[in-house]
């Protein structure tokens, strides 16, 4: 391996605090772990002995099932605790959740929860890594490291390619993440959906804004599109289902509208028929199946860079008192 | 017969337009010009050679967790903290628990003041029942039970016909309303500024309309009824620049500034450090300088604090559920004179009339100048000293203070109250018993 690992913070909270060579060194585990899938002997001994906590204090299943799967595969001890099934988190704050948790001799935890910041929160009050898998509209950073994985398989360099993010920018933590990641790779970012959910202040992030869904789409490389949820916005956000799907929904004769080689991206679960037409989402142009195989690799990637690193660190502030 | 005599200070008193180096005298509690001789002997001595004389500082708006909720702050914890800071009045707000919406509340809060606070405690009642913005406070009966004002502080009514008629009915009462401005339905889940931050961090956003509008409300509720309608902690550009306008047409408004919109940006919030979660939020750069300029020119004619004292197992957690408010008092000075002295965006006697003079006229309350015959509050103050904020040591019971750790120009040294010192400039001179 040529690659130099760069990896500085014990803790993956956020896309905004790492480098470019930090999101490289990610995607080049990720690649050489992906190699690993297509043995017939699956599994890594690289962090036997260790114990994962996932702690779900908000359910998904996609996310909790890739960390899952991709902390047995390097042979670490996983064990899930969520919101629904657990006495642990009900009521209890989220500094004694932590502390139960450290006291259970967890070695490294990842966390999903509603409140931004939350991750943040729980790494300052731990010595153990901590691995943010979403915290409200923050950031969802292990999102983003696997959107741009699948990009770099598909298109190589992102460097000036065109990126279209269309739908609910405001509510999502997916956009945010992504967008740190696709500026720091050099890439182009082009914000599209509704004016009431993507607010102009998104341009201090480095983006263009586009209203009109012709005008974003033309000569994108890649369109990744946002799940809605209209459950919680229908009624302030945008007036209707029918009138999204109007503007803003994916079809065929959008879809032309992207440069011939383009790939259309979901992070999932996908509203069939809402933000993308069901056909569409099957074409060979759509990727999302392949994100979530790269979910696997990548959660690998962070999961060994964040247990390695945070063993130096130790080891790093224990030299001085030999 | 307790006399004091406050020898070679720079004497600032703005109600009198007295600014020059020289004496101030205090007999049993009052100001007065001279001393007799034999006073001079008797007389405790206080020499202020290179320190600002002013009257002591009045705050019309801190929140002392009395009754309900005294493991945040209490009325004796909270009148050190003012002497601590300079202040010799202050004014609580009636969001306790239960609220100040009865006399029995009030009078209970007047009784505990009596034995346990160190400086001049005036209460205010509410405007609605339960301050649940449905019907109105007993507010006749409030007045007789002495409050100096009525506010639904923390809330704000929203609905226009119940302000309406809230507005009118004090104003026959000779009241004044102080209002939170804050619509409720633009605020729906939100913990900061709207704006580029909020965006980053991925909080729901305040928006500065939130305000913006409830001040248009109450300008067109002052000016067709004439009441007079005092618009607390204006955070934002617009806020102020409607108020600067109201005014010079005539209307009876009046504004207040908090120290900490006037110092910090929303950016501050960027650590998730709930010690920079308040109501209304920190604004932008933008704001913050018309909360300055305002202050400069009138239009934000007081400044108080909003004191809000929680505890830290309170603020120790997500940033969108921790609650709202930071304390103030004991930094409240400090942090004035950085922002308006030290820059020199505004002389001292100016600065000291938004703290002392026009805070007292807005309540009417027997403060705020050094008169003769006045009551002898004084702050003595070396407005360049500096020293580093450290929570732990301050009066307050809380320390969920946004300037932990920040070195500050600006310290008090002396504050007598009724011409009793009550504070050092290290330690809280308690009464003989
Ligand atoms: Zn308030």
């Amino acid at each position: 391996m040529s690659t130099p690992t760069t990896w500085r913070y014990k803790d993956l909270t956020s896309i905004e605090r790492l480098t470019r060579e930090e999101i490289e060194t990610v995607h080049h585990y990720a690649a050489q772990f992906k190699k690993s899938l297509d043995r017939s002997q699956k599994k890594l001994p690289t962090l036997r002995g260790k114990t994962v906590i996932n702690l779900f204090i908000e359910p998904s299943t996609r996310t909790r099932v890739a960390f899952e799967i991709a902390a047995k595969r390097l042979s670490a001890d996983v064990t899930t605790i969520e919101e629904a099934a657990s006495s642990l988190v009900k009521g209890e704050s989220l500094r004694d959740t932590a502390e139960v948790i450290q006291a259970l001799n967890a070695d490294l935890i990842v966390i999903r929860h509603r409140s931004a910041g939350s991750a943040d929160y729980l790494g300052k009050l731990l010595d153990i890594p901590v691995i943010n898998a979403g915290d409200g509209a923050h950031e969802h950073p292990t999102q983003a490291l696997l959107d741009t994985f699948t990009m770099k398989e598909r298109l190589g360099s992102l460097e000036g390619r065109k990126v279209v993010i269309l739908g609910d920018i405001l509510f999502s933590r997916v956009a945010r993440s992504n967008i740190w990641a696709l500026k720091k790779l050099g890439a182009h970012v082009t914000l599209c959906g509704p004016a009431t959910l993507v607010p102009e202040g998104f341009r201090s992030m480095g983006c263009e804004i586009n209203y009109n869904l012709r005008a974003a789409l033309a000569d994108a490389d890649v369109v990744m599109l946002l799940r809605i949820q209209h459950e919680r916005q229908a009624s302030t956000h945008f007036p209707s289902v029918g009138e999204y799907k109007a503007l803003y929904s994916l079809n065929e004769e959008r879809a032309s509208w992207l440069k011939p080689n383009a790939i259309i991206m979901h992070p999932g679960p996908v509203n069939r028929g809402v933000e993308i037409d069901s056909a569409l989402a099957d074409s060979p142009q759509s990727v999302i199946l392949e994100q979530v195989t790269n979910g696997i690799v990548t959660r690998m990637a962070t999961l060994f860079l964040c247990l390695t690193k945070a063993n130096e660190l130790r080891n790093a502030q224990a030299a001085p008192q030999q | 017969m307790s006399i004091l005599w406050i020898q070679n200070g720079r004497v600032i008193d703005p109600a009198n337009n007295r600014d020059a180096v020289g004496d101030i005298y205090a007999v049993d509690g009052k100001i007065v010009d001279h001393l007799t001789p034999d006073q001079q002997q008797q007389a405790q001595v206080i020499n202020a050679a290179g320190l600002v004389v002013c009257p002591g500082l009045v705050d019309v708006h801190v929140h002392l967790r009395e009754p309900g909720q005294t493991h945040k702050e209490d009325i004796r914890s909270g009148s050190r903290a003012a002497a601590a800071g300079g202040f010799t009045t202050i004014v609580c707000m009636p969001n306790t628990s239960p609220v100040a919406d009865n006399s029995g509340t009030i009078e209970r809060i007047r009784n505990s003041a009596k034995v346990n606070s160190i400086v001049h405690l005036y209460p205010t009642g509410t405007l609605t029942v339960g301050m649940n913005g449905e019907a109105l406070a007993p507010i006749g009966s409030l007045k007789q039970a002495k409050v100096v004002a009525v506010t639904d502080d923390g809330k704000c009514v929203q609905n226009n016909e119940l302000m309406r008629r809230a507005v009118e009915y004090s104003h026959m009462l000779g009241l004044v309303v102080m209002d939170h401005c804050q619509d409720a339905t633009l605020t729906k889940g939100a913990s900061m500024n709207e704006g580029e931050w909020s965006m980053r961090l991925g909080l729901t956003g305040w928006p500065a309309a939130a305000e913006d509008i409830i001040i248009a409300r109450n300008i067109v509720l002052s000016e067709t009824t004439g009441a007079h309608i005092h618009m607390q902690h204006v955070s934002t550009k617009g806020g102020v620049e409607l108020i600067r306008e109201a005014k010079k047409r005539g209307v009876r408004v009046s504004g207040e500034a908090m120290p900490h919109h006037a110092y910090f940006t929303d950016e501050a919030c960027k650590d998730y450090n709930t010690n920079f979660k308040m109501n209304p939020p920190l604004r932008t750069a933008e704001d913050r300088e018309a909360v300055i300029e305002g202050v400069i020119d009138g239009a934000l004619e007081i400044i108080a604090t909003d004191h809000a004292p929680h505890t830290d197992y309170e603020k120790d957690c997500e940033f969108d559920k921790a609650p709202f408010g930071v304390i103030g008092m004991e930094t409240a000075l400090a942090t004035c004179l950085e922002v308006w002295l030290h820059s020199n965006r505004l002389d001292l006697p100016t600065l000291l009339q938004r703290l002392t003079e026009q805070p007292a006229k807005l309540l009417g309350l027997p403060a705020g100048t050094l008169s003769t015959g006045a009551v002898a509050d004084i702050c003595i103050f070396d407005p360049n000293e500096r020293w580093t904020v450290d929570p732990m040591k301050f009066q307050s019971k809380s320390i969920n203070c946004p300037w932990n750790g920040l070195t500050l120009r600006g310290r008090v040294k002396h504050t007598i109250c009724a011409g009793r010192p009550i504070w050092d400039g290290e330690r809280i001179l308690e009464a003989d018993a």
